[in-house]
């Protein structure tokens, strides 16, 4: 139901923010009118501190009361796991820091209540800001949030509540705290967008878990939008367009459904083979980096881990987390997924993070510095400790252990010889491992593509990195947005690349698989099979759409469309071939190329 | 009776929200004073936003310390939580 209003914006208005939560919706929006709050200081006179501190705790008070209405009421099983935000912030209301400060500020400095919370709050946000890790630091949103509730009830402002909305809408806010978040109703509440916020913030994440589209960080949506005007919120790409003409209107209802029939649809193919039409398997894994992405790429269908990054473990720690800690989450994935396999890739950043006595930050080249195995390498402490812990690991289910970035043979063999150290270490101290533990490397530089036939005869398999593999190939940088536009795997110079490196793979009789993102987009899906890659591995949310296309596809055609791929010479006339290709087989999931 | 430990923070991500909560409510439950101390700050175990402000990222060093009648099953309790890395998953 669209409701007109006379509103100057132009048709198809669009602001750009960061979709956090796909999904598409078409509706009237609603500004959620939540004016900041300013604190009015003012002198008091010593008669009336009294006065002022009762007024002050019933201010608290009434926060609580609010907040435990808010936690009461919720109900929904996703949100319930978010409460713990609602309790943080009723600790900081009954917090003496907070409330016994302020309470002196009153009596000692003579200053009303509204000032001297002021005051205290500005205290803390100044510690907050002093603080390194990026994550701690951001609590202090929480306070500012608290700060912010307690100045509305002493102004005896009622804050609009997302509980009042009463009919279907698009909520357009400047931020939405937890607590408004958490009281949203999905019924009646479509989609959301703000003006601030990340992909990491509160809201983006309860956005999706409640799967309501979202989008975040639009800077000025409140000061544009007015109540009621139609808007789409596009979550996908981030897109939030004002006032639709007719034509925006229906393109986006077209999209609308197909996005809720593949979501839908594509669930199915989860748990279908994943196979070609003539009978050529194809083995479709996830790429995963928390303990918890296991569930999904089960229910997704991954039939193993092609890739557990190793690094999140690291990330925000102090000190690196010692053999114990690396054990236990590595035994918990393997054994998640056993029987099926799972591929560990060692650690995959710059040593900086971790040693503070290397200082990386001067290298004028990081990505060709010291990083990944040449890191481990030169750490080989550091390396061995995540080696027995990854062969501790493998005696809980079937592993496979995967060296990145490597340039030769030499790399390579100084990597087996540290594991093969760690594993006599682990014998000699009578721990057991898994008998079998094959061994692979990351293909990925443009030297271990030219040595693939040597590398072929030193290890059980070969893992390639597109993102990378493209990226050092082609000497283009792809945050750099001058050059951004050169980063394609469809350059001639990529394909032979591949060709090459799988023509090695098979001449020694080793797997294949690929797990950039070259992997996961069904576009490239022929391809890769024409290539006789047999491993794919991709964020489990690809996983069906990738089997989708697969399941359409005969082996021959791609061995057909790769042959035919290879004589061409430029980017433009390969992306032409492959984009009228792929139209002409699957014309409903794949555009014609623009002529 | 004053008892005190030396505690490591392993939880990954360090005394955040969910880990601050879980701690002041802990330390709610007994009588005893209870600080916690890393380098050179010293805070109360009862005061959310001291926790938060100490901010302790995962590896680093804590001591607890616990003053009063039942300061050795505080203590307990509160090694427990911070050993199991505040059942963080």
């Amino acid at each position: 139901m669209m409701v007109s209003t006379k509103v100057d914006i132009p048709q198809d208005t669009i602001l750009v923010g960061i979709g956090t939560s796909p999904g598409i919706a078409i509706g009237e929006s609603f500004s959620l009118h939540r004016p900041r709050m300013s604190a009015v200081p003012v002198p008091i006179h010593p008669d009336e501190v009294h006065a002022e501190v009762e007024q002050f705790l019933n201010a608290i008070q009434e926060a609580k009361n609010q907040l435990n209405e808010v936690r009461d009421n919720v109900t929904d099983q996703r949100l319930i796991d978010h409460l713990y935000i609602i309790d943080t912030h009723l600790l900081i209301l009954e917090d003496d820091a907070l409330v016994e400060e302020t309470i002196r500020t009153i009596e000692k400095n003579l200053l009303n209540a509204s000032g001297a919370l002021q005051q205290t709050i500005q205290k803390f946000q100044k510690i907050f800001d002093g603080i390194e890790d990026e994550y701690l630091r951001e609590r202090r949103s929480d306070v500012d949030a608290v700060g912010d509730r307690i100045q509305y009830n002493l102004a005896g402002e009622v804050r609009q509540s997302l509980k009042d909305v009463d009919r279907k809408v698009i909520v357009v806010a400047h931020d939405l705290s937890p607590a408004d978040t958490l009281q949203i109703d999905r019924d009646k509440i479509i989609a959301f967008v703000t003006d601030v916020g990340g992909r990491t913030s509160h809201t983006s994440i309860l956005a999706r878990s409640l799967g309501i589209p979202a989008i975040v960080g639009l800077e000025s949506a409140t000061s544009l939008v007015p109540r009621g005007v139609p808007v789409i919120v596009d979550g996908i790409n981030g897109n939030f367009i004002l006032n639709p003409s007719d034509a925006t209107f229906q393109e986006y209802l077209k999209k609308k459904q197909e996005y809720e029939y593949q979501s839908s649809s594509l669930l199915a193919y989860s748990q279908l083979e994943s196979v070609t039409k003539d009978g050529y398997k194809v083995r479709l894994n996830s790429n995963i980096e928390r303990p918890h992405d296991v569930t999904v790429s089960k229910e997704q269908g991954a039939q193993g881990i092609g890739l557990l990054r190793s690094e999140f473990l690291f990330m925000g720690c102090a000190a690196p987390p010692d053999e114990e800690a690396q054990y236990q989450f590595y035994r918990s994935v393997i054994e998640e997924m056993a029987p099926l396999p799972v591929t560990i890739r060692t650690l995959d950043v710059g040593g900086d993070k971790f040693v503070p006595e290397i200082n990386l930050t001067d290298e004028a080249n990081p990505v060709m510095g010291l990083r990944a195995i040449r890191f481990s390498l030169k750490e080989r402490t550091l390396f061995l400790v995540q080696l027995r812990a990854i062969l501790r690991a493998s005696f809980h289910g079937s592993t496979q252990i995967l060296f990145p970035m490597v340039t030769g043979v030499e790399e390579t063999r100084a990597c087996l010889s540290c594991l093969n150290e760690a594993r006599n270490q682990l014998l000699a101290e009578g721990i057991s491992i898994a008998e079998e533990l094959p061994v692979g490397v990351m293909i990925e530089t443009p030297s271990a593509v030219l040595v693939a036939d040597m590398l072929a005869k030193e290890v059980d398999f070969f893992s390639i990195g597109t993102n990378d593999l493209v990226q050092y190939c082609l000497a283009v940088d792809r945050g750099n947005e001058h050059v951004a536009y050169l980063f394609n795997p469809l350059h001639p110079a990529v394909l032979r690349s591949l060709k090459m490196i799988c023509t090695a793979a098979e001449k020694e009789n080793i797997p294949v698989s690929m797990c950039g993102e070259m992997a996961g987009d069904p576009f490239y899906t022929l391809i890769l099979i024409g290539l006789g890659i047999k491993e794919l591995s991709m964020s489990p949310f690809s996983i069906p759409r990738v089997k989708r296309v697969l399941r359409e596809f005969e082996r021959s055609e791609g061995l057909k469309l790769i042959e035919k791929l290879m004589m061409l010479s430029t980017v433009s006339d390969v992306t032409h071939y492959l984009e009228k290709e792929m139209f002409q087989k699957m014309p409903t999931l794949f555009t014609p190329p623009e002529i | 009776m004053v008892v005190s430990k030396e505690l490591l923070i392993v939880n990954r991500l360090g005394l955040h929200a969910r880990a601050a909560a879980q701690l002041v409510n802990t330390a709610n439950q007994f009588t005893s004073e209870i600080t916690i101390e890393k380098e050179f700050e010293q805070i109360n175990a009862k005061s959310i936003m001291g926790i938060l402000l100490l901010a302790a990222v995962c590896g680093s060093r804590i001591v607890v310390t616990a003053d009063g009648e039942d300061a050795e099953a505080a203590l307990m309790k509160i090694e427990e939580l911070v050993n199991d890395g505040f059942n963080e998953s």
